[in-house]
């Protein structure tokens, strides 16, 4: 018997932007998306959360920071303590840092300047729900796109980070090179997403909900959104 | 200044005092004053403009929308429709460059939406100074920092546009944004698609009302610039584009839900417009309580509150059995609602403040009776361009040095700087984004995409107004037509120093004129536009820069052509011909150091036959790459298609024409294209039933760019060339 779509919910916050382009990417690549809204606290029964992009709530005090503390943030949290998969992605990622569900922080580019461009990334690990289709090491083409994406942690923070291993993904070259060229926002250590000490909650820079349609470009999202779907499955079966 | 009458403070003449004073058949109150000052600005009015506009061609199988609206409307097939406009915001720009272009986009956006449309695209035309002057940097800098800031916050993707430089748009850039949106056709929100009864409120919803952007239309936008401009700074609007995110979404799902009668959006001439335009569209008068506006604060005075520009405000009718619905989903969005005034019969607008009655006069006189000029044109002393012309100036110079120098000029080197500071992908649907021909966007659910070009050219338009204008209409229908897709429409934006001095008034006629000429020809009407008159300072004006934005249709999306040479082994194709034009040309400027002689001259006929081929080949799918050939001429149309490509080429120019000539002639009607060799027979047939001369020049391939019997160099430095050139400039060498 064929298992249900894993249903996948996506929330929305006043100002996101890219919720729409998550719930459809979750459809094109075999899962039900799922419209969460941000004032009601209830997840309804999905597999798994995303936080989308966007300026929630116009990240005007800090990008994140009040999202952080919307209504359905206890049900995420909830969720994610259970061992739920959550993954933040650009704006949801700062919103996941606020909350305290993630290490670390996410400020002004080093330019000072919006990005939006193609970026290479290399998972560095495949224990996640975002990774487990992905061998540790392998390069995937994603665009990033924001002002606020440079990712900072204290000197000890980083430190634990990087020990316990929890970088999920790296800005790279197309060749595996780690360098600032390779940087599009002077991210510590090129950072550009992490993952929580038990491996479920991740947040990312990159858009991955933008790379999964041939079409629009480069679709190293694809590989990303099939680990979210195939680690529910594993997840429902296990 | 303050012994001036309160009328002339208003931006009103005297003579137009005197006809206010004629139809109240009495002295008018100073909050009237204020609204008469406002609706018949000239930016609100078109009163300088208004004669030339109705002889543009406006009517077309596709046009569901004409001029007259908040925006026009074009059908796109299986019921939907495409909505789209254009519109100035450069005097706010060239005082608070941020929040002047920032709230330029807002302005627009919320245009479309007052239409019933989703917003599905922006792109974004602007003219700097050059980038050697410091203030012309900061202007730079500042106005693609508020695009972005703006645009990337609500959610619609910023896909094209273009970026000029040229000395006379120093003191006062040029800067025009276009929005498109998406309909169901039958669901429009039109002055007639829905019916407002007597009794139904306006109900103002969004941000609340403040003294920012005060005298907007009068004092900024419809008088030059000077140097008690920067005193101006107030009238410039603060924009909020999370507020602007929740009025799309909440005004969406209004109309979603049919609980609406009417919809306007708040621009120039804030509340005095809304009321008097949905009074006079519903045919009838309002009372309208101004004591009811939600102030940000206190102590408004009534014509403040009347001609606030504060942005981020929809005015909506509203039947009173549906006020309870409308206020829920404004609250789910978190957007207070007020009901501040009610339709009556008859056409009166009676406003009252404090109890107080203010002003009361017809609502019709503010909207359709405001006054119309003809106002005296005159050519400028003629100047013998011929004599003038660069084409003919002996030239010694090395060919591949001139290649560099144009594909560093400014106007030619890749904007990539710019582009990477805007969201292009939000809503997944840009198929191609900005620094192509025209950017592409697919339509939800169909096979269908739009392509979406806008082309301003002033370096043409002042040298011969008309044939610039007719240029312009060329190249965005070429840009569109490079892709595969068919144009269908036009909106515009009309740059123009001040109307009241002759010799500009004649630019805009000859301009108009070349608008009109072009359309025809092509089928591509005018659905709408915009007009900015005053950008002038003490010693000068702009160039007449009529900015053209073009919709075109393509079928299937997967037949779109890319700009770039997408591999190797593919033969490539000029089609057109070239002649001696240098006149205006970028090689003119970068190599002698002049913008004179005469443009390239321009066949309507030949032109569309281009579009034509272009479209079937694209439709026959034998079409590789195809890439417009105008700024810089053939050389760089070609080594643009390289660089966006990643493929070199080696090419023969088998011409008569000096080198230099053949290289960088901008004439018009031309295109670049690669052709894969089992498709060149039935490529080479089409061209020639077209009646498009089609010269096969080499073919692409391997890491160099070869001109044969000229010189040769590597992609890679033409490459490092073409992208760092303006970040040089910008002294962020990367």
């Amino acid at each position: 018997m064929m298992a249900a779509a894993p249903r996948i919910g996506v929330i929305t916050f006043p100002g996101s932007l890219d919720d729409r382009d998550a719930i459809r990417a979750v459809g094109t690549m075999g899962g039900e998306g799922v419209a969460l809204w941000h004032a009601e606290p209830d997840l309804r029964g999905v597999d798994a959360v995303i936080l989308p992009g966007g300026f929630s709530y116009g990240d005007y005090l800090r990008c994140g920071a009040i999202a952080g503390h919307a209504p359905i943030l206890d049900a995420v949290r909830a969720f994610a303590e259970r061992g739920g998969p959550v993954l933040g992605i650009c704006n949801g990622f700062q919103i996941l840092c606020e909350a305290g569900l993630l290490p670390g922080a996410l400020i002004r580019n080093a330019s000072l300047r919006f990005i939006c461009r193609d970026v290479f990334v290399r998972a560095e690990t495949s224990q996640t729900p975002v990774t487990c289709e992905l061998v540790a090491g392998e390069i995937v083409e994603i665009p990033v796109k924001h002002g606020e994406g440079q990712f900072v942690a204290t000197p000890e923070q980083l430190r634990a980070i990087e020990e316990h291993g929890l970088v999920v993904f790296r800005y790279v070259g197309a060749g595996g090179e780690v360098n600032d060229a390779a940087n599009p926002n002077g991210s510590l250590d090129n950072i550009a997403g992490v993952r929580n000490e038990a491996g479920n909650v991740v947040g990312l820079m990159p858009h991955p909900e933008h790379a999964v349609d041939p079409d629009l470009g480069p679709t190293g999202g694809q590989s990303l959104f099939a680990s979210l779907l195939a680690s529910v499955l594993a997840g429902a079966s296990g | 200044m303050s012994d001036e009458p309160l009328h002339r403070r208003l931006g009103l003449a005297d003579d137009e005092h005197g006809r206010i004073c004629e139809t109240l058949g009495r002295d008018p109150r100073p909050a009237e004053l204020a609204m008469y000052g406002a609706m018949w600005s000239e930016h609100c009015s078109y009163k300088s403009s208004k004669i030339h506009l109705r002889t543009l061609p406006t009517e077309g199988s596709a046009v569901l929308v004409g001029p007259g609206e908040d925006a026009g409307a074009v059908d796109v097939g299986d019921g939907m429709a495409a909505v789209f406009k254009m519109e100035s915001h450069s005097h706010p720009s060239a005082i608070e460059p941020y929040q002047g272009a920032a709230t330029g986009v807002g302005g627009i956006v919320r245009d479309i939406v007052s239409m019933g449309a989703r917003p599905v695209a922006l792109l974004d035309p602007l003219v700097f100074g050059p980038l050697t002057e410091a203030r012309n940097r900061w202007l730079l800098e500042g106005v693609v920092a508020g695009i972005g800031g703006y645009g990337n916050c609500i959610g619609v993707p910023t896909v094209g546009g273009e970026i000029r430089f040229a000395e006379p748009h120093s003191a006062n850039p040029t800067v025009d944004v276009m929005c498109v949106g998406l309909a169901e056709a039958d669901a429009l929100v039109t002055a007639t698609s829905l019916t407002p009864h007597v009794g139904s409120f306006m109900v103002l919803y969004g941000a609340t009302t403040g003294r920012d952007g005060i005298g907007g239309v009068s004092v900024l936008a419809s008088a030059t610039l000077d140097d008690s401009s920067e005193e101006s700074r107030p009238s410039v609007q603060i924009g909020d584009p999370f507020a602007e995110k929740l009025l799309i979404e909440a005004s969406l799902e209004l109309i979603e839900r049919g609980l609406l009668e009417g919809l306007q959006d708040l621009g120039g001439a804030g509340i005095t417009c809304a009321v008097s335009e949905s009074a006079t569209r519903a045919g009838m008068g309002a009372v309208l309580d101004l004591d009811a506006v939600p102030l940000r604060e206190p102590g408004m005075q009534a014509f403040e509150i009347l001609t606030s520009e504060s942005q981020e405000r929809m005015l909506a009718l509203v039947h009173p059995s549906n006020l309870d619905d409308v206020r829920s989903v404004c609250e789910r969005w978190g957007l207070q609602i007020a009901v501040i005034a009610e339709l009556v019969e008859g056409g009166t607008l009676t406003v009252t403040h404090d109890g107080d009655l203010v002003a009361e006069v017809p609502a019709v006189s503010l909207v359709d009776e405001g006054p119309v000029y003809d106002r005296p044109q005159e050519a400028p002393a003629s100047v013998d361009i011929v004599a003038d012309d660069p084409t003919f100036l002996p030239y010694e110079g090395d060919t591949l040095q001139s290649l560099q120098a144009v594909l560093a000029a400014p106007n030619v080197a890749s904007k990539r700087w710019v582009w990477q500071q805007y969201d292009s992908l939000v809503q997944g649907q840009t198929l191609a984004g900005a620094g192509g021909d025209a950017a592409v966007v697919r339509l939800p659910g169909t096979m269908r995409a739009l392509a979406l070009s806008t082309d301003g050219k002033g370096r043409y338009g002042a040298l011969d107004p008309y044939l610039g204008a007719m240029h312009a209409v060329a190249e965005s229908a070429r840009n569109v037509a490079v892709t595969g897709a068919r144009p269908l429409a036009i909106t515009n934006c009309l740059n123009f120093g001040n109307p009241e001095r002759p010799v500009v008034m004649w630019q805009f006629a000859e301009s108009i004129r070349g608008i009109r000429d072009a359309c025809l020809a092509f089928d591509t009407p005018v659905t709408g536009g915009n007009v900015s008159f005053y950008n002038e300072s003490a010693d000068s004006a702009i160039w007449p820069t009529p900015v053209i934005g073009m919709l075109g249709l393509l079928e299937d999306h997967r037949l779109r052509v890319p700009s770039g040479f997408p591999r190797a082994g593919l033969a490539v194709y000029v089609l057109g011909e070239t002649f001696p034009e240098l006149g205006g040309s970028e090689f003119a400027e970068v190599a002698f150091g002049v913008v004179a002689g005469r443009p390239p001259a321009l066949d309507l006929a030949k032109e569309r036959a281009l579009h034509s081929l272009l479209v079937d080949a694209a439709r026959a799918d034998v079409l590789a790459s195809a890439h417009d050939c105008a700024d810089g001429g053939l050389a760089i149309a070609l080594v643009e298609s390289a660089i966006e490509g990643g493929h070199g080429f080696a090419a023969t120019i088998a011409t008569d024409l000096p080198p230099h000539v053949a290289l960088f002639s901008e004439s018009a009607s031309r295109a670049v294209a690669s052709v894969a060799p089992e498709h060149e027979q039935v490529f080479s047939e089409l061209a020639d039933s077209h009646g498009v001369p089609a010269q096969r020049l080499g073919e692409t391939g391997g890491p160099r760019v070869v001109f044969d019997g000229l010189f040769e160099t590597t992609l890679a430095e033409l490459r490092e060339i073409y992208e760092t050139a303006i970040p040089r400039l910008l002294g962020q060498v990367v």
